[in-house]
């Protein structure tokens, strides 16, 4: 329609006119791309080359024996199975969620999926709070816990249960669109021909959201490696054994020993830009798909 | 389970699927959640409005709110500047700034507190021009506003970009062949388009400045009274062992994002019907 009417019309205007109309003059399109580029320089690269200038002023050297302390390694390690034990448990999850809200039809459906977003609207302070109020010394379970001999605050699995939080609707929330678009139309045909409902699973709905699938772990993932909030809550903060990463460096700067708060920091930041060329990636390979 | 189903599906997995989505949400979402609200029903009124509602908890409740605010207001102006130029604008390196976008989604608020602090504290980068003419960042009000600007800067970019991508140019065509020119188009033409999504991306960028602690803690310096945020003070109290004062803030917080999230899916709902007519 509008198409219709601005063929018609552009009979009666000139066709530089029409381009000058709806085309940026060239002053326009420098000052605006100028201020942009600036503010983003200022407040995304700025920061970023700061941490890597802080980590290694005093060489490489120091930069290195950084990371070769004892506590230093001990908080790679919680780090790493943090988000061994949180990004698997959430990816189960936001394949079931995925799978009973895009296949099938049933009441209270959008109320599910606005709770499978909660997590992301709770401060991360908030999401490590409640834990200790479950199970805390004076929380619902903490006698009952001291009785067996068990420790969830200021120990790895409270730790783990705070990353699993605030990581809970990363998969869930790439998934459940992307397979509602999908439809279960290649799904009902694999189950005409005769194969079973894992079947269906593993060489049907699978091979179709691989993307959306790995897309939604690269960004749980970053942020179980990441979370401060929850995490500093529950962990009690002692070393060499419930500090991960985050902390490591809220520890170190801390004590004024900023080479090695920052060294610990640049290995986040390595891992932020990995996650945002992986996230790249899949976004153009996912593109590409969808054109082909 | 069969009751649930209104229409009949003859594909498979919808009890267990169902099921276990139930259970693991009660089990890390609901059931902690609801302890909060358990804890605090424990409280009499007296001592919820005592926790709630004194000095020190007001000015915390204004940094946050007034931070916010101004942090999520620059985020809409500057985002859609960037969205804009980031659509519309052919320029070098333009795949990389875009993926640079989503720095504070990717990088460990920790990390950004850090860096930040080290950038505008005295000696630092921009804090050794700045601090001789009497402007001081970092452990003040301004060096929580740039770390809640921080941390909200993709939001608005990431909700105006597919809008943008999706805008007809017949609607510019057509508003320049009646006879505007470039800035009518622009202001009474796309603007009005805009206005849905952008104030969208606004909500989220100040829900989540609300509940922000990791990057602001190391750049506010934490002084009661003038640069405490909320969720410090539930920290502050939690180490005090002020169990019931910190989840009686914590409840003020959570009722209060819930509110914004509301307000955010009915935005939501509001800009998809603009949209898809």
């Amino acid at each position: 329609m509008a198409a219709a009417i601005s063929t018609t019309l552009s009979h009666h205007t000139s066709h530089a006119a029409v381009q000058r109309a709806t085309h940026d003059p060239r002053w326009v399109r420098w000052t605006l791309t100028t201020v942009a580029l600036l503010f983003l320089g200022c407040f995304l690269a700025l920061p970023l080359a700061a941490v890597f200038a802080e980590a290694l002023r005093r060489g490489f050297g120091a930069y290195f024996s950084a990371f070769a302390e004892s506590d230093a390694l001990a908080s790679i390690r919680l780090t790493l199975l943090a988000a061994a034990i949180s990004v698997p448990a959430n990816l189960g999850f936001g394949v079931a969620a995925a799978w009973c809200i895009a296949k099938f039809n049933f009441p209270g459906k959008s109320v599910l999926i606005t709770l499978i977003d909660l997590p992301f609207a709770v401060s991360p302070v908030i999401s490590g709070l409640i834990y200790v109020l479950v199970f805390g010394l004076q929380g619902w379970w903490g006698a009952w816990l001291i009785e067996h001999d068990l420790k969830v605050i200021f120990a790895v699995p409270g730790i783990v249960l705070a990353t699993t939080f605030v990581t809970f609707p990363f998969v869930a929330r790439e998934l459940i669109p992307l397979m509602q678009a999908q439809g279960s139309d290649e799904e009902l045909a694999a189950l005409t021909l005769g194969a079973n409902g894992w079947q269906i699973f593993w060489r049907v709905t699978v091979p179709n959201i691989k993307w959306g699938l790995l897309y939604g772990i690269i960004l749980c993932n970053a942020r179980a490696m990441g979370e401060f909030g929850a995490v500093s809550v529950v962990s009690g903060h002692i070393r060499g054994e419930t500090n991960t990463m985050p902390l490591q460096v809220e520890i170190l700067y801390n004590e004024y020993n900023f080479v090695g708060a920052f060294a610990v920091a640049s290995a986040l930041a390595l891992l932020a830009i990995v996650t945002l060329v992986l996230k790249a990636l899949v976004e153009w390979r996912h593109a590409q798909a969808r054109a082909s | 389970m069969s009751f649930l189903r209104r229409e009949r599906s003859v594909l498979p997995g919808f009890g267990l699927s169902l099921g276990f989505t139930l259970f693991y949400l009660g089990l890390i979402v609901l059931i902690p959640l609801s302890a909060a609200f358990i804890k605090t029903a424990g409280m009499s009124w007296d001592e919820f409005v005592a926790a709630v509602w004194s000095p020190r908890v007001i000015a915390s409740y204004r940094l946050s709110f007034l931070a916010s605010f101004a942090a999520a207001s620059v985020n809409a102006v500057f985002g859609l500047l960037v969205a804009w130029v980031l659509v519309r604008y052919p320029f070098p390196g333009k795949r990389i700034v875009d993926a640079l976008v989503d720095l504070p989604f990717a990088l460990p608020t920790a990390v950004a507190g850090i860096a930040l602090s080290a950038i505008y504290s005295k000696n630092g980068w921009v804090g050794q021009w700045l601090e001789p003419h009497g402007l001081k960042i970092a452990y003040t009000e301004i060096g929580v506003f740039l770390a809640l600007t921080f941390i909200g800067l993709p939001f608005v970019v990431r909700t105006l970009q597919p809008v943008l991508e999706e805008l007809e140019p017949e609607l510019e065509e057509a508003s320049a062949s009646l006879g505007a020119n470039r800035w009518q188009t622009v202001t009474r033409v796309i603007l009005p388009e805009l206005l849905p999504p952008l104030i969208t991306g606004f909500a989220l960028a100040f829900a989540r400045a609300l509940g922000e602690y990791g990057s602001v803690v190391f750049i506010s310096g934490n002084m009661p009274m003038r640069t405490e945020i909320t969720p410090l003070l539930i920290i502050t109290k939690l180490e005090q062992y002020d169990y019931h004062g910190a989840t009686a803030l914590a409840v003020v917080m959570l009722v209060a994002s819930f509110c914004l999230l509301l307000v955010i899916n009915l935005l939501q709902k509001w800009s998809r019907r603009y949209y898809r007519v």
